[in-house]
């Protein structure tokens, strides 16, 4: 069944209060958890207090500055800090999302860190995403085609059917929607996620794929696409702003337009 | 325990079903069916409102209501069983709690309609 108290041994206590410097008038406190596979101490909420006068304006900036000012101990995952990588995907008051995206004045009060839910977590706010970027191999998100390609030139495609790709083609596989859908957190060992299924449609929309049946084939099972009861948390919590729900459906509604 | 299986072999895993899409329309199918047949089902039941058994008992017997009643009842317990088995689908992992509580919820369903439908039918086809 589900579980819907966590073990002992990850149940979240409180942790370590850091004090804003002294002076500071405009301060905000981030709650943000913590937890290190090393110590064998359960997860804790540790409270940094930051003055926002000397402090950029997005999530991203103070978790940087706390690690290069506060507490070198703080793990997390950042890279362009302009949400093209998606590394730093994370929970922030509640929702998934980019921390470098996330302007910190979008918040009232305090904020609240926590890693992506449902996932093991590596240390900190660094979640292992294997089974996540497995499930976008296994829907092979690659173009393929029995035809060989034009000699010296590239396989066309319409102006029209380029539009087609638009929205689907600009995810970076953050894991903010597979990570905030209920369906994922009870069955993501076989269902695939909003985030992989989006890929799958990706290569379904597309003209020049000649393998729409087999992918088709290939996606046609209760777990792995119709754990999909069209919540629509991906779509909510998209920081590119896509929408995986919609490619979702678009995919059952192939499989419908196929066997009638 | 290390398994040392990588995890694209995890998320193959058995492979797919090559089946969903029947559940998914039928669900869709029946909940429009259900729909529209409760809407006549809850006018019929307003305007024989204060009947008498008679009265009732002519109106079953019309074969066009013996018809929709059945229908009724077939589709109402076949979206029930439809649903139920995505609720367990979703939060029973227990392999063993999955298959046998998907067989009492198809027993149930499959036998709650039959007594419904034997019940209209007694009704029409009784003297």
């Amino acid at each position: 069944m589900v579980e819907f108290a966590l073990p002992k041994n990850s149940r979240v206590k409180k942790g370590r209060v850091w004090k804003a410097p002294e002076g500071a008038k405009n301060v905000r406190r981030f709650h943000i958890y913590r937890w290190n596979p090393d110590d064998g101490e359960n997860p804790r909420l540790d409270t940094y207090e930051l003055d926002m006068d000397d402090c950029g304006p997005m999530v991203l900036h103070a978790l940087i500055k706390i690690k290069d000012e506060v507490d070198s101990t703080l793990t997390f995952r950042r890279s362009c800090r302009e949400g093209v990588c998606g590394s730093c995907a994370m929970n922030i008051n509640g929702a998934n999302t980019l921390a470098c995206t996330k302007p910190i004045d979008d918040y009232q009060g305090d904020i609240a860190i926590h890693p992506l839910p449902h996932l093991e977590v590596v240390k900190d706010l660094v979640p292992d995403l294997s089974n996540f970027y497995a499930q976008y191999a296994a829907v092979e998100p690659w173009l393929k085609a029995d035809s060989p390609a034009p000699a010296g030139k590239e396989r066309l495609q319409s102006h029209e059917d380029r539009k087609k790709l638009d929205g689907l083609y600009e995810c970076i596989l953050c894991a903010c929607c597979s990570t905030s859908c209920p369906s994922y957190w009870w069955n993501a060992d076989r269902y695939l996620g909003p985030a992989a299924l989006l890929q799958a449609y990706r290569w379904l929309a597309d003209s020049r794929d000649e393998a729409t049946g087999e992918r088709l084939d290939d996606l046609e099972d209760p777990y792995r696409l119709y754990r999909c009861h069209t919540i629509m948390n991906c779509t909510q919590v998209c920081p590119k702003g896509l929408n995986p729900a919609r490619a979702i459906t678009e995919i059952k509604e192939m499989l419908f337009a196929r066997r009638i | 325990m290390k398994d040392f299986r990588t995890p694209l072999k995890k998320v193959e895993g058995l492979g797919s079903a090559h089946a969903g899409s029947g559940h998914w329309w039928h669900q869709r199918l029946t909940a429009i069916v259900n729909l529209l047949l409760i809407v006549w089902f809850a006018v019929s039941v307003v305007t024989l409102a204060g009947a008498d058994y008679r009265t009732l008992v002519w109106w079953v017997k019309d074969p066009v209501v013996t018809v929709l009643l059945t229908l009724l009842i077939a589709s109402v317990f076949y979206h029930l069983k439809l649903g139920l088995q995505v609720v367990i689908e979703d939060y029973v992992h227990d392999e063993a709690w999955k298959m046998t509580s998907l067989l009492l919820v198809s027993f149930l369903s499959a036998f709650f309609a039959l007594l419904g439908i034997v019940m209209v039918l007694k009704i029409s086809f009784g003297g």
